[in-house]
């Protein structure tokens, strides 16, 4: 578990007595409260990486989507020469 | 879902693989630094898809697996105490002290065992789950066994940071942190040295960004290339390895974009810059490295477990000697070439660190049936 962290949408946000900004994510349906001090910029519908209780990081939705075309291409060149 | 189930597309993932073969022309050796991408690719039986000329040799990416016996004995020692909760991740408590080497130790063999005997261990996911048991329990000392990367040290930090927010001042922790990049310069230096290339572990550097690794690359003269975890993350990552083997290139290549940016994360820098100093580590199976790990800061010092224990701290002791899991965190031996390995070794029973941790290469080869003839 150590070092891997699992993607989730962030559903809700709020702001702790203690200073702690914490949020609900959705883990394809299951939601897990998770600290937000580490990505104070992040916004509610947002996909976070999430490690150990805190998201690390905001999932960048167009390099994702870059990456994943980049692959596509690659796909279709090998298209038909075989089945999967 | 969204951002996991297109990464693990199994057509995806062959072409990939079919780039790889009609990229290589030679072997070349890769080295996957973080034990959660080994996991995987063992998992996904990655390895054996690749074309024979790449070989994957399993880094030192696992804190569970490197942190030192005698950190594990102080951990030992001190949950063993009425004063004092010890809160730790899970993957630790199975993970023997030196008792495992000395048949007359009275030390506890592990966490769990101090727990059987009485001793108030707890599991934690979270280190605010730690700081929480500080706030619910103000007559023990709750000591926190913090280890981690640097994908996890923020974190930890956070919990320092709370704590002392809080004045919560019967918290601590046992701080046993370590940093990725002295340990490539260490396996670059060693004479025994087989590596071609780097998958630099994709969490860690989704905290410290990507900028200390150039000059790495360039004086290794070794291609790095960011790397995420899941199977066509990881083709991908080794596609970009080899493509710049293949043209005579080195340099530090970001295959992980939608989760690192190239400054990482600045606010975790910050944290781990306010409640941590860098010092020297000795690495469990690998040794001493110098500047390689972080312990709390002086001004933090009053949240120090090693300060606020010095007096009863154990010294460096000896491992024992017929587990290798030195070799195996060093990509030298594949773990099932350990003479223990499965016999008396086992995730149950395990001699070293790398048979313990989910992302030990040990428990990964035996938990996936992996032996190699």
């Amino acid at each position: 578990m150590m070092c891997l962290g699992i993607p989730g949408k962030l559903e809700k946000v709020e702001h702790l007595p203690n200073g702690q900004h914490m949020g609900d994510v959705s883990f394809g349906g299951v939601m897990r409260r998770v600290c937000l001090d580490l990505v104070p910029d992040v916004v509610v519908g947002q996909y976070v990486l999430v490690h150990v209780g805190f998201a690390l990081s905001c999932l960048d939705a167009a390099e994702a989507e870059e990456t994943l075309a980049l692959l596509k291409e690659m796909e279709a060149v090998f298209e038909g020469e075989d089945g999967p | 879902v969204k951002f996991l189930d297109e990464y693990r597309n199994a057509n995806a993932v062959r072409s990939v693989i079919k780039t790889i073969e009609q990229t290589v022309t030679r072997p070349w050796t890769l080295m996957e630094i973080c034990g959660g991408q080994t996991h995987s690719i063992i998992r996904y039986g990655l390895d054996q898809l690749l074309p024979n000329d790449i070989a994957l040799i399993h880094g030192p990416g696992c804190p569970v697996c490197v942190t030192p016996i005698e950190v594990i004995d102080r951990a030992l020692l001190l949950a063993s105490r009425d004063d004092v909760i010890l809160a730790s991740y899970g993957d630790m408590l199975r993970v023997p002290g030196s008792a495992v080497c000395h048949q007359n130790s009275t030390l506890p063999r592990d966490l769990f065992d101090v727990k059987s005997r009485g001793g108030d261990v707890r599991s934690v996911y979270s280190p605010l789950d730690a700081v929480a048991l500080a706030r619910e329990h103000p007559n023990k000392t709750v000591v926190f066994f913090a280890i981690g990367f640097e994908t996890t040290a923020p974190a930890n930090g956070m919990a320092v940071l709370q704590a002392a927010r809080e004045k919560l001042d019967n918290f601590c922790v046992l701080a046993s942190h370590v940093t990725v990049p002295p340990a490539i310069c260490a396996m670059m230096e060693s004479p025994d040295c087989r590596i071609n290339g780097f998958l630099a572990a994709g969490h860690v550097c989704a905290i410290m960004g990507v900028s200390e690794y150039h000059a790495l690359a360039k004086r290794y003269q070794i291609p790095i290339v960011v790397t995420g975890f899941e199977p066509l993350d990881l083709v991908y990552g080794i596609l970009k390895c080899v493509q710049q083997l293949e043209t005579g290139q080195y340099c530090v290549e970001n295959a992980y974009r939608r989760t690192v940016n190239d400054a990482g994360n600045v606010t975790a820098q910050d944290v781990i810059q306010k409640v941590f100093e860098v010092c020297d580590r000795n690495w469990r199976g690998i040794g001493f490295i110098p500047n390689s790990g972080y312990r709390l800061s002086d001004n933090y010092a009053p949240f120090d477990a090693e300060r606020r224990f010095a007096d009863v701290m154990p010294d460096i002791t000896e491992d024992t000697h017929i587990c290798c899991s030195g070799a195996v965190l060093q990509g030298q031996i594949k773990p099932d070439d350990c003479p223990a390995f499965g016999n008396p070794c086992t995730p149950l029973t395990p001699l070293g660190a790398t048979m313990v941790s989910s992302e030990g290469a040990c428990a990964a080869y035996y938990k996936y049936g992996r032996v190699t003839a």
